[in-house]
């Protein structure tokens, strides 16, 4: 059975991305320290809220530097929603804060002409991914990755114009959606997620 | 682009699923996590549940329900009913709701759309309003299922509540609620005209029609309950009348 370790960004929304997992056959558990982290065969870093509190409490529970790392080196983590924000360098959220800074991004507000937060599901095109496919996906955000960053595949999804709705690199994927929300399509993404080789 | 939505409100009193009129005379209809699993099955694309328990004996259930419902659940939960304090939120959220909706409490000391939204974040912080039409126009606040009228204007209140963090606006006709005369297409055109966050319409549906209309007057998403509980129709028979008047849906 595969383990699954869940960054504890704070409270909104980790019980569903648990019960998904759970749904898969899982084990899922919060991260107990940044070794934790670190070593663990799959990890999600969820997110909800502000981009500043999560990066913070990253940086309180120290497991900023065992996030990087796993990331560049390709290792399994999946990123969800404000989660795919904080791998980016900053946010116009939040800009006194220092994101994980692993794609040097900036992270933009969606214009003033639209409803905001978006809300409801809106269609991802996959860019050169393996792992995603086109579909169906539940979004909830106001902010939003404006460009793929060089050497990641991914996808991206229409809202007043484009944005960026996954990057994927090796076996790290990071979703603006919501995969343990986006019905039968989220939980094969999950699945495929789960297999992928590290 | 965005997707209309099609949302089954689940009625929850005592771990229970029920139905009314105007919140009223109140029927047994099943359980809640099937209820919930069903509609998924039926294409729904969110479920809200609302709990109308009169006591807090009653209200000790609603965690135990959003529980079991989000085992069985890979679509948004919108849980709303008795949220009084930010740590209310924050109970519901553990157990696995998506969003919080705000309703009475927010009425009275409007502080707390602020602190769940600056906690939780607007994206999930959702302003429930009963709104009941008055005359010479207009519509006003009602709270207390619908027992108390506040003499808050509907639109000035939904205005407020935005600028204080709300991140979605649940509009329901306190006048249309479980009647199957249509949703106010009125009130959904004053408050999604006058708000720039996602507004879901509820109060009052009964065909395809009634949601073509809400949505083209600004709506975001749909509420429906009654006519689904019934058996009435189905999410899939809605979203194919949506869909033949044009309006995307999630297939």
């Amino acid at each position: 059975m595969k383990q699954v370790v869940v960054v504890p960004t704070g409270t909104a929304n980790t019980a569903s991305v648990i019960a998904a997992f759970k749904r898969l056959d899982t084990e899922p558990v919060l991260a107990a320290s940044p070794k934790a982290v670190e070593e663990a065969d799959r990890v999600v870093l969820p997110g909800v809220g502000a981009f500043a509190p999560a990066i913070n409490r990253i940086d309180q529970l120290g497991m900023r530097e065992a996030l990087t790392a796993r990331i560049h080196r390709g290792q399994p983590t999946l990123a969800i929603c404000l989660g795919m924000q904080l791998l980016c360098a900053a946010s116009e959220e939040s800009p006194d804060s220092v994101g994980l800074a692993i794609v040097p991004e900036t992270v933009t507000r969606f214009g003033a002409e639209l409803r905001v937060p978006q809300l409801g599901w809106n269609m991802v095109e996959p860019e050169g991914s393996t792992t995603l496919e086109p579909g169906w996906a539940y979004f909830a955000n106001s902010y939003k990755v404006p460009h793929l960053p060089d050497d990641w595949a991914g996808a991206t999804t229409d809202y007043g114009g484009g944005f960026v709705s996954a990057m994927e690199r090796g076996a790290v994927l990071a979703c603006q959606f919501h995969p343990e929300l986006s019905g039968a399509w989220g939980s094969s993404l999950l699945r495929r997620w789960l297999w992928m080789e590290a | 682009m965005l997707a209309a939505r099609v949302i089954p409100c689940l009625d929850v009193k005592d771990g229970r699923v029920v139905k009314g009129v105007r919140f009223q005379e109140l029927r047994d209809a099943g359980d809640p996590v099937e209820n919930a699993a069903a509609y998924e099955a039926q294409g729904a694309d969110e479920i809200v549940i609302l709990d109308v328990s009169a006591t807090p004996e009653g209200r000790g259930h609603a965690v135990e329900t959003v529980r079991a419902v989000r085992s069985v659940l890979s679509i948004p939960l919108t849980v709303g009913g008795g949220v009084r304090k930010e740590s209310d939120a924050g109970r519901l959220l553990d157990a696995g709701a998506d969003k919080v909706g705000v309703n009475t409490a927010a009425v009275s000391r409007s502080d707390l759309v602020a602190e769940i939204a600056q906690r939780f974040g607007s994206q999930c912080t959702v302003i429930a309003v009963d709104a009941a039409a008055r005359p010479p126009g207009g519509w006003e606040v009602v709270v207390q299922s619908g027992a108390k009228r506040t003499g808050l204007d509907v639109v000035e209140w939904c205005r407020k509540a935005t600028a204080l963090g709300a991140g979605e606006i649940l509009l329901t006709s306190w006048d249309r609620d479980g009647t199957r005369d249509g949703y106010d297409v009125d009130l959904i055109a004053a408050v999604a005209g006058a708000v720039t966050v996602p507004v879901i319409a509820s109060g009052g549906a009964a065909r395809s029609e009634h949601l073509v209309a809400a949505l083209r007057a600004g709506a975001s998403a749909a509420l429906v309950a009654s006519i689904l509980h019934d058996g009435d129709t189905t999410v899939a028979d809605l979203k194919l009348g949506l869909s033949r008047a044009g309006i995307m849906v999630r297939r």
